[in-house]
């Protein structure tokens, strides 16, 4: 679906807004939207909402080999998907530009600072290594995809566990969740991008961009930070030129921000952990808000299924009895069976078809796929009894040849016997059987 | 609020109710759903089933490209996204079967030449999960506002190896069952609109899960209709 066109109207007030230090959802400059965070039933799994834009995180894991230049450490792979329920105008072959852009600067992020300790992932040097899978899918977009993305990766990764190993001179032991608690990822530190917005070449600045104000921006200022106030990535685009002290500014509120955020998500990570521990309920459901006139719940519910036999009988005795079942398969050779016969050819009669006239054997047609010795107790057609190849049509393009099993057991007998069987009325000529089946 | 209550008290009740010949495998697990949760679809509704749970959004009746478009009704499409890795052949599978269903009851006549476009994402999958997509599908086109000529559920039965019947089965069960049957089954006689099976069955263990399917989407459908009344109410 093509995006609503932004109309003339809109932009400018927006603009206008800005320019009054005015946001339309009655934000501050510097004021983040509500981040809001839940975890799933299984490991790795986390949604989390940055105002109305929400976006869904899954880890996992695997066993494979290390790569040949790196034979020590683990592997990461990042995977941003922009679902298509979370714009309608986010089509399968369209979105290809924003989502190198924010696939390339979340992996910056997260693989080239190093926040987790790849060689922690190595289990036997040069064989095996975890790779370690990031998905993230945004659901709804409701503007600063990556700021949210880059929550719900770190999170992730942080609440994911993976399963325990043992290394016992050559033997490996995996053991299953079952047998021993899986064990944490080893995260030295957690960093989370920032985006600065930027309006009328660069004059006035927002934080966090809903989605109105990012189709108004200029340009995008993104700074990737951990708590430690360690830049871990920064990236500016859309072309506009900022001031030195403009950028130190930006990095000064990521700071803030960046410690704001991560408090929220350490809160998070043990709220979550203290609940599983305690053994409480857990999970999406527990997380969906009962207040809400939009969402509802019902506990488990007992079906009787007592009188489930007599329905069932009373269906069965009414109903026609099923049609004639198929005859008993034959047994060829091992491998090739026939049930039933083919229905007449509908190509039609083939030319030069009185050589084959002797073949009239009572049985069905008998293409042999693979040229061991026939079932004797089977009646087969004779066309064996001749030695030499049988010509059925004089065409120039293709010569169609049948081949004698019984001389040469190796040899496959793939020709059509229509011609062969045209005098027998009551046989149904096949031309491969296989593939008149599957037209019939 | 106070409907909650009622029903929860009312299923109270029905739990001393016997359960009949099969044992306590037949019970469907605590559902929830949330519906107008995203603000970019037309339509959305996550559904959750015990520890699955499917997100569902809509779009629609919206613009449809000249090269999907039909002249006498709407064009719906379905698409489901697993939770990790690329969407493969199972995907595949799914989304038709979703799609015959929706199509079976969606009154596409009166929208032609435009595309209604059912987006589902797995949120968490603990078995049962094509009932539960039906399910998620369902509320999000009444979210929506899709004209339908009913409303329809998704109900799984798993069958032992020794005959027994489970409904609603969980990951585990599956994995152990002889054979999975999915239902979906619509609002208004409960008839069958689609079905799909994976296994070895007789065919009186097949009329026998689609009766119990029917019986358990009574329950189905009166939670559909409590959500509703309690999204709809003035109170």
């Amino acid at each position: 679906m093509k995006e609503t066109p932004m109309s003339n109207c809109e932009r400018r007030f927006l603009l206008r807004a800005i320019e009054e230090k005015k946001r339309l959802d009655g934000r501050q400059t510097y004021d983040y939207r509500n981040i809001k965070i839940s975890f799933g039933t299984d490991y790795g799994c986390c949604i989390v909402e940055l105002g109305k834009t929400r976006v869904l995180g899954q880890v996992s894991c695997e066993l494979v080999s290390p790569k040949l230049n790196r034979a020590t450490e683990g592997i990461l792979f990042f995977n941003l998907e922009l679902s298509q329920m979370a714009a309608p105008a986010f089509e399968p072959g369209r979105q290809s530009d924003l989502l190198v852009k924010l696939n390339r600067l979340l992996e910056r992020c997260l693989r080239n600072s190093k926040c987790i300790d790849t060689e922690s992932l190595c289990v036997v040097a040069g064989e095996k290594v975890w790779q370690i899978r990031v998905d993230l899918h945004l659901l709804n977009h409701d503007g600063n995809i990556i700021d949210a993305a880059s929550i719900a990766a770190i999170v992730a990764l942080c609440h994911f566990r993976r399963p325990d190993v043992s290394v016992q001179g050559d033997e490996v032991t995996l053991y299953t969740l079952e047998e021993r608690d899986p064990v944490p990822l080893s995260i030295h530190h957690m960093p989370i991008c920032v985006s600065f917005a930027f309006f009328q070449q660069g004059t006035y600045l927002l934080v966090d961009p809903s989605e109105r104000e990012e189709r108004v921006m200029d340009g995008l200022l993104v700074i990737a930070m951990n708590k430690h106030r360690e830049i871990c990535t920064i990236q500016s685009s859309g072309g506009i030129m900022l001031l030195k002290d403009q950028v130190l500014r930006c990095s000064k509120i990521a700071g803030v921000k960046v410690v704001e955020i991560t408090e929220l998500i350490q809160r998070a990570l043990e709220n979550d952990q203290k609940v599983r521990k305690e053994g409480g309920k857990f999970g999406f459901a527990e997380s969906m808000a009962n207040q809400r006139i939009t969402a509802f719940k019902m506990e488990k519910a007992p079906i009787d299924t007592s009188d489930v036999e007599e329905k069932a009988e009373e269906i069965i005795s009414e109903a026609e009895p099923p049609s004639e079942v198929v005859s008993k398969p034959v047994l060829w050779t091992p491998g090739t069976a026939q049930i039933g016969e083919g229905i007449e050819n509908s190509w039609g009669h083939l030319e030069d078809s009185e050589k084959e006239d002797e073949d009239e054997g009572g049985s069905d047609e008998a293409v042999i796929l693979d040229g061991v010795k026939m079932d004797p107790g089977v009646e087969v057609s004779n066309i064996g009894s001749q030695d030499a190849p049988i010509v059925l049509s004089d065409s120039e393009e293709e010569e169609m040849i049948i081949l004698e099993p019984d001389k040469n057991p190796k040899k496959i007998r793939t020709q059509t016997i229509s011609a062969t069987q045209v005098k027998a009325a009551s046989k149904k000529p096949v031309k491969k059987r296989k593939k008149k089946r599957a037209a019939n | 609020m106070e409907g909650a209550m009622q029903t929860e008290s009312k299923i109270r009740v029905d739990s001393g109710t016997e359960h009949g010949p099969r044992g306590p495998g037949c019970s469907l697990r605590h559902f929830a759903c949330e519906q107008n949760l995203l603000s970019r679809p037309d339509g959305s509704a996550s559904f959750l089933q015990g520890d699955t749970s499917v997100l569902a959004g809509v779009y629609g009746p919206a613009e449809v490209k000249v090269s999907k478009e039909i002249f006498n009704k709407a064009t719906l499409e379905v698409i489901l996204r697993p939770k990790t890795g690329l969407p493969g052949v199972a995907e595949k599978s799914r989304e038709r079967l979703i799609r015959n269903t929706c199509e079976a009851v969606v009154l596409g006549a009166l929208h032609p030449r435009t595309s209604i476009t059912v987006v589902l994402q797995v949120v968490s999958d603990a078995g049962s999960l094509l009932a539960c997509c039906l399910n998620a599908a369902c509320m999000a086109l009444v979210d929506a506002g899709v004209p339908m000529r009913a409303l329809f559920c998704g109900v799984t039965c798993a069958l032992h190896s020794d005959g027994t019947l489970m409904l609603d089965p969980t990951a585990k069960q599956e994995k152990e069952a002889r054979a999975v049957l999915t239902f979906a089954l619509d609002s208004v006689e409960r008839k069958l609109l689609m079905s799909t099976t994976k296994g070895l069955y007789s065919d009186a263990e097949l009329q026998q899960c689609l009766a119990a399917a029917q019986t358990a989407s009574t329950h189905v459908f009166r939670f559909y209709r409590e959500s509703l009344q309690r999204r709809y109410s003035k109170s």
